[in-house]
């Protein structure tokens, strides 16, 4: 074995200890941003229901009569167990939220992601082939469509579609509430219950009810990806090792798949993870037009009561995930390409 | 050695590998077309090393891609070129694919960053051997290309590492290795030195030079260097615009050259006996539009008033040479009149240079 795949361990295990720094900013930012906006979280949220003592008694119960490093370091520590506090709106603790609606978001941005390379690929891919043809410019087209498209809109557009044309087709929620009802939750993930439950009809109804919101956060993804793959196929079909296969008498296809495409991919995986920050957000706004019971749904709602505590536990909960995605797409990357790892 | 030679029969035995007459390249541009190689005429015999000289542009490159068909989207190739008797224009595109990298291979200019970087150097030889042998065994593949890596001195612990992990030198070995595990009967090497340190190169000319005797591979090599041509090459060809001005024996052609533009060359090599630098005014024309007559004639310090009028024929000189330039045909005793003769005037240089 060679010397870099020895360093491979080495390196997971730098890129692992990189994610403490990058969790402290991220939480930093998320307390400092919900502290300089104005008012306090108990008057935002429950102000208007309660007396003055009764919210004084509610905010030293939250802790936020303390000093602000206090709240800070205990916010920290609190973080670090995976407490993410508990709503004042409705004294729900965070993580329960987490647990209940997470997979929901969990399988909607996974099947956003499949949906997303399988249009965004191979259109990348064909239009990089046929660069500057008629094909390669429609190409373009769709992707800057699809990716500057407002996701509501395309959404409604898309539910508007079937409605007219496919009568009975599932256009909003996970599932049907007889599904939802008969399946039992065991991993918090509606699909993942219903497929150990075995039960066929269930895992067909959930999966028709994923197409159209995964589709529509899936096109929003794609665009990026398509003018990605794109430009990438350009670049390393001009590269010299390309040149030198052709040169060696490898077939043409060959040629396309084993040097070009291949290595065109290694920089798309790097920007698909920084997308996922994108696919988050945009899981917000399709959550919202498929009435989709995730946690984008659910930070709408808190957001609208001014619930300080539960925002500030579902964006570090958000921020966390992406941390964790940029952390697999870093590894990824160094199994992907050898260069990566030293 | 008939273990190491191919068990190809070439169509006419004895024969040269490779015949070239008046093959020209052109790429379609915004401007027109592009005529990088000119009517360019040759033949190569087995275990033959050709140099190829001359200015960066003249067209040295294109030829040697044209030969192979390596040449990019909207090129043309047009004359005659003969593999081992074989008509390669009018080959299907299937066809010449199979017999690049097994009959003709090309070492290229950087090493560095011709091996795919996310691949093992035991991939692109795997690659390499099974595009032109699908039925290679695992076991062949191994053998045969640590035999080939083992001739250029790099051992076979390294088979499976990845190119980063090279020198450039190696990288280069890595590179002959994988242009000559085929056994092509002709390789072209793209000035194979330029992007490597001294003491590597000489070690690099040195593999190629032996080549010819460890497979009797006939060989193009296109340089800068003249000194290279010198101790490695058995022939010369110098080029110029798009045409090889002069072609012959590299002792005879170094020693005696006969066109101007080979001894202006000669005249700008650096050595350590060198007290001035010398060098040829202006740059290569524009290929879209090349000078009328001899192409070098505006830069030519010995152009007569026919140079630029008149394209010279190429003529058989004694010592196996063949040049085409006027100069050398009126030292050779043709006899041209007095308007030809006379000396084109500096400015007629000048506005012909601007052109």
């Amino acid at each position: 074995m060679s010397a870099a795949s020895g360093s491979l361990p080495r390196y997971i295990l730098v890129r692992l200890l990189l994610v403490i720094p990058m969790m402290w900013v991220l939480l930093t930012l998320v307390f400092l941003l919900l502290r300089v906006a104005p008012g306090d979280p108990v008057t935002a949220a429950v102000g208007d229901k309660l007396g003055p003592e009764e919210l004084d008694a509610r905010r030293a119960a939250l802790g936020l009569d303390r000093p602000m490093i206090v709240q800070y370091l205990e916010y920290l520590g609190d973080a670090a167990r995976f407490d993410f506090g508990t709503t004042i709106s409705d004294r729900r603790p965070v993580l329960e939220i987490i647990q209940a609606q997470g997979g929901a978001t969990l399988t909607l941005t996974v099947g956003a992601f499949l949906f997303a390379c399988l249009i965004g690929i191979p259109l990348g891919r064909v239009a990089g082939r046929r660069r500057d043809t008629p094909l390669d410019a429609g190409i373009r087209l769709f992707g800057v469509v699809s990716y500057a498209a407002p996701v509501f809109w395309v959404g409604l557009m898309l539910v508007g579609l079937v409605v007219k044309y496919v009568p009975g087709w599932p256009t909003f929620g996970i599932a049907d509430p007889e599904t939802i009802f008969y399946v039992p939750d065991k991993t918090g993930i509606l699909l993942l219950d219903a497929i150990i439950a075995n039960d066929r009809i269930s895992i067909v109804d959930i999966l028709q009810h994923h197409v159209l919101p995964c589709f529509t956060l899936g096109l929003l993804l794609s665009g990026v990806i398509i003018r990605l793959v794109r430009v990438n196929l350009i670049r390393t079909l001009g590269d010299d090792y390309v040149e030198a296969a052709r040169a060696r008498g490898i077939p043409e296809r060959q040629v396309i798949r084993k040097h070009a495409f291949r290595n065109a991919l290694v920089p798309v995986i790097t920007v698909i993870g920084l997308q996922f920050a994108l696919t988050l957000s945009g899981a917000i706004l399709t959550e919202r037009t498929f009435n989709w019971p995730g946690l984008g749904d659910t930070l709408v709602d808190y957001i609208t009561a001014r619930d300080y505590i539960a925002i500030q536990g579902l964006v570090t909960f958000f921020a966390l995930a992406i941390v964790v995605v940029s952390l697999l797409v870093d590894i990824l990357n160094a199994l992907v390409d050898p260069r990566v790892r030293y | 050695m008939t273990s190491l030679t191919k068990d190809q029969t070439p169509a006419r035995p004895g024969g040269p590998v490779l015949e070239v007459r008046d093959l020209r390249v052109w790429y379609g541009t915004d401007r027109g077309p592009v005529r990088a190689v000119d009517g360019v005429t040759f033949d190569l015999r087995p275990g033959e090393i050709l140099g190829l000289v001359g200015e960066s542009g003249c067209g040295k490159s294109t030829l040697g891609r044209g030969l192979l068909g390596l040449l990019p989207e909207g090129a043309a190739r047009d004359g005659e070129l003969r593999f081992r008797g074989k008509d390669m224009l009018t080959l299907r595109r299937r066809e010449q694919y199979r017999m690049r990298g097994s009959e003709l291979g090309m070492i290229f200019q950087e090493p560095l960053t011709r091996l795919n970087p996310m691949m093992r150097i035991s991939d692109h030889f795997a690659e390499t051997l099974r595009a032109h042998e699908r039925r290679i065994s695992k076991a062949d593949v191994e053998q045969r290309s640590l035999e080939a890596l083992r001739v250029m001195g790099i051992p076979p612990t390294r088979f499976r590492a990845y190119p980063h992990e090279f020198s450039g030198g190696m990288r280069q070995r890595i590179m002959i290795a994988l242009a000559l595990v085929l056994r092509p009967a002709f390789v072209v090497a793209d000035e194979p030195t330029t992007a490597l340190d001294v003491l590597v190169e000489a070690q690099i000319i040195r593999i190629l030079h032996n080549l010819r005797a460890t497979y009797d591979t006939s060989m193009l090599l296109i340089t800068h260097n003249l000194g290279i041509v010198a101790e490695a090459c058995d022939r010369v060809a110098v080029m110029y615009a798009g045409k090889v001005v002069e072609i012959g024996p590299a002792r005879e052609v170094f020693s005696n050259p006969q066109h101007s533009y080979t001894r202006e060359l000669l005249r700008s090599t650096i050595s350590l006996s060198t007290t001035g630098l010398n060098f040829i005014d202006g740059a290569p024309p524009d290929l879209t539009d090349p000078p009328s007559g001899c192409h070098f004639h505006p830069r030519c310090p010995d152009a007569m008033q026919i140079c630029a009028t008149t394209e010279p024929p190429v003529r058989d000189l004694p010592g196996g040479v063949r040049a085409a330039c006027w100069a050398a045909e009126v030292a050779h005793g043709r006899t041209l009149d007095e308007d030809a003769r006379r000396p084109l005037p500096r400015e007629a240089i000048s506005v012909a240079d601007e052109a």
